[in-house]
């Protein structure tokens, strides 16, 4: 309600105060979900780059963006079904299953390598089928579902691959391309990170400017309210999965590109590295709020973060403490700026 | 008030409104798995009219319009939209005949702007190539209609139809509900307690909102605890008692206490 001229109580004169600078800061960050990811990782480049000179090397950063690249376009699948208030456990299983599923197909099975791309692209979307069927069907918890659905796609993986890992060098080179770069002004840019790019992109304008994306942000927010409203919360739902279950495919491909093989047992600390990058970039596991670029922010950070501690010479295990104490700070920061008015 | 019988409390269409009912309901029967919610309700609206659903809880008025609306799908009975038989299996259907719906406070999805609320489920696409293969959102359209619809129906709390729904008041998020029923609602605007969480301004602008549907031609179906309220707006009173309908009231036929007596079962209708 508008405040009436004639009176002003008490409540209202404290909203007519003027809002002190700390105030307008929280305002400002809570209109701009991807401004505090923006903020830290542009602070963390700088300290680190003042740390260790060979931070900013363009070689350096070029190796940063190619760490991220897997873990950034997982979480990209991520952010969507996190959007949806649901969550994703076998997002890691699922992506090396897809792997394993190319390698194998184009190497013993001598599938041509576009086709054996194309089937693990539909195994992809078959595993974000599956999960979307068992989470709208059955009605189960997201958790229980991707708990259950992360073991059988590692028990498939072993089954169909024996366990063993394929080289990179038996694959054709179409399997193994997006981790070949080109030079853009000096820093070498990977196939691979302008697919993760561009993916971000694509998705970024399909969830701001179509009914979809509205659709994804109404059933995060509250599923119920949605389908009273007339969009179809069950679709919406399946269509998150599936189109996660896509874009971890994709993923998959860049993992072949970028570590030259496809093993049985990669991927293992995707599933919570994917979650961290999210949580990081502002996306609330409620659901119905955040964006992709923070999430992309929140990879970001994270690559930067490991890159940058190992520069400074830290043992591995001082990079894994600096990400969880991240996730916390970045949790509580969301908290205090969810009280802005 | 034109109600001339005396015994409005039996055959409903002998009340107010001549000629057809625009929505109908025979034997509307609906189970919960050993809880009846309804148990054959009977139910009749006609053209201009606010029919005011009372009851005590748990007696089926919220199931009652949920089945009306597609919310929910009835296990047994008829439903007639301006004498032809519908059924609704979701509430989309019952949206392109013409019904809208207001639930109990599950009106909007609070992330998401006023206009994108108006339009949730029926966005407006840009004309040509960019909305049907790119299938992108005329956001600037569905601004300045939600503007529109805003002043066609006299709301005047909400200036900015961009802010989120979140940073509005409580009252001000159910006059964005009550006018997207209102807006796209053209045969029938159901309301489920619309003035539950409201103060006695933001109640009364919600009132005078429904009485203008009215007097536009549009019959409201309207829920509420608040027996004032009912006593003042509404034309007919349909009293759901154990599932069933105890009886059919006018204002004038009986008085409040006469409601609440045959809501509670202390009365015989």
């Amino acid at each position: 309600m508008t405040t009436s001229t004639e009176t002003v109580s008490a409540a209202e004169h404290i909203f007519e105060t003027a809002q002190t600078p700390v105030q307008r800061l929280r305002s400002i960050l809570h209109r701009y979900p991807a401004l505090s990811p923006a903020i830290v990782l542009l602070v963390s480049i700088i300290v680190f780059g003042m740390l260790n000179e060979r931070f900013l090397l363009p070689g350096n950063l070029s190796l940063i963006t190619q760490q991220v690249a897997i873990v950034g376009t997982v979480a990209l699948a991520q952010t969507l079904i996190i959007l949806t208030a649901g969550i994703d456990l076998s997002v890691g299983t699922a992506m090396v299953l897809a792997s394993m599923v190319m390698a194998v197909m184009a190497t013993e099975n001598g599938v041509s390598a576009p086709v054996a791309l194309l089937i693990g692209l539909t195994v992809g979307l078959m595993t974000g089928l599956i999960n979307g069927m068992l989470v709208t069907k059955l009605r189960l918890p997201p958790f229980i579902v991707t708990l259950g659905t992360y073991s059988i796609f590692l028990a498939l993986t072993l089954l169909y691959s024996k366990g063993s890992t394929v080289r990179g060098t038996d694959m054709p080179a179409l399997m193994t391309w997006t981790g070949k770069s080109f030079p853009v002004a000096g820093v070498n840019v990977s196939y691979g990170v302008v697919i993760m790019f561009l993916l971000y992109v694509i998705m970024a304008w399909v969830l701001t400017t179509t009914a979809w994306g509205r659709h994804v942000y109404a059933v995060g927010d509250d599923p119920e309210a949605a389908r009273l409203a007339g969009v179809r919360t069950t679709w919406v739902l399946r269509s998150v999965y599936i189109s996660a279950g896509a874009i971890i495919a994709i993923a998959a491909w860049l993992q072949m590109g970028r570590s030259s093989a496809a093993s049985p047992n990669a991927g293992a600390d995707l599933n919570l590295d994917s979650i961290t990058a999210v949580v990081i970039g502002g996306t609330s596991l409620f659901g119905g709020r955040g964006t992709v670029w923070g999430t992309l922010l929140g990879a970001l950070i994270v690559g930067v973060f490991r890159n940058g501690l190992s520069l400074a010479g830290l043992d591995v295990l001082y990079q894994t403490l600096a990400v969880g104490i991240l996730v916390i700070v970045a949790v509580s920061l969301d908290q205090w700026i969810r009280k802005a008015r | 008030m034109t109600t001339t019988t005396a015994s409005a409390t039996t055959a409903p269409a002998t009340s107010k409104g001549a000629g057809t009912p625009v929505l109908t309901a025979r034997g509307l029967v609906k189970t919960f798995g050993r809880v009846v919610g309804l148990d054959g309700v009977d139910l009749d609206l006609y053209a201009g009219e606010v029919l005011a659903i009372i009851g005590d809880n748990g007696a089926g008025k919220s199931t009652l319009i949920k089945c009306l609306t597609g919310a929910e799908i009835p296990d047994a009975g008829t439903i007639e939209l301006d004498g032809k038989e519908v059924h609704f299996r979701r509430p989309e259907d019952a949206k392109e005949q013409g019904i809208e719906a207001v639930y109990q406070n599950l009106a909007v999805s609070p992330a998401l702007d006023v206009a994108s609320n108006l339009f949730l489920g029926r966005e407006l696409r840009k004309p040509g190539v960019l909305g049907t293969l790119f299938r992108q959102l005329d956001i600037k359209k569905m601004r300045a209609r939600t503007r529109e619809e805003l002043n066609r129906l006299g709301i005047t709390t909400l200036q900015d139809v961009t802010v989120p729904i979140e940073s509005l008041s409580g009252g001000q998020r159910q006059a964005v509900a009550v006018a997207r029923a209102a807006a796209f609602g053209s045969k029938v605007v159901v309301l489920d307690e619309p003035t539950a969480a409201l103060g006695v301004r933001e109640s009364n602008q919600v009132l005078d909102l429904v009485r203008r549907l009215r007097d536009q031609g549009t019959p409201v179906i309207l829920i509420s605890h608040n027996m004032p309220q009912v006593f003042e707006v509404a034309d007919r009173i349909h009293i759901q008692r154990l599932g069933r309908c105890a009886a059919i009231v006018t204002p004038d036929s009986h008085s409040r206490t006469d409601a609440v007596a045959i809501m509670t079962g202390a009365a015989e209708a």
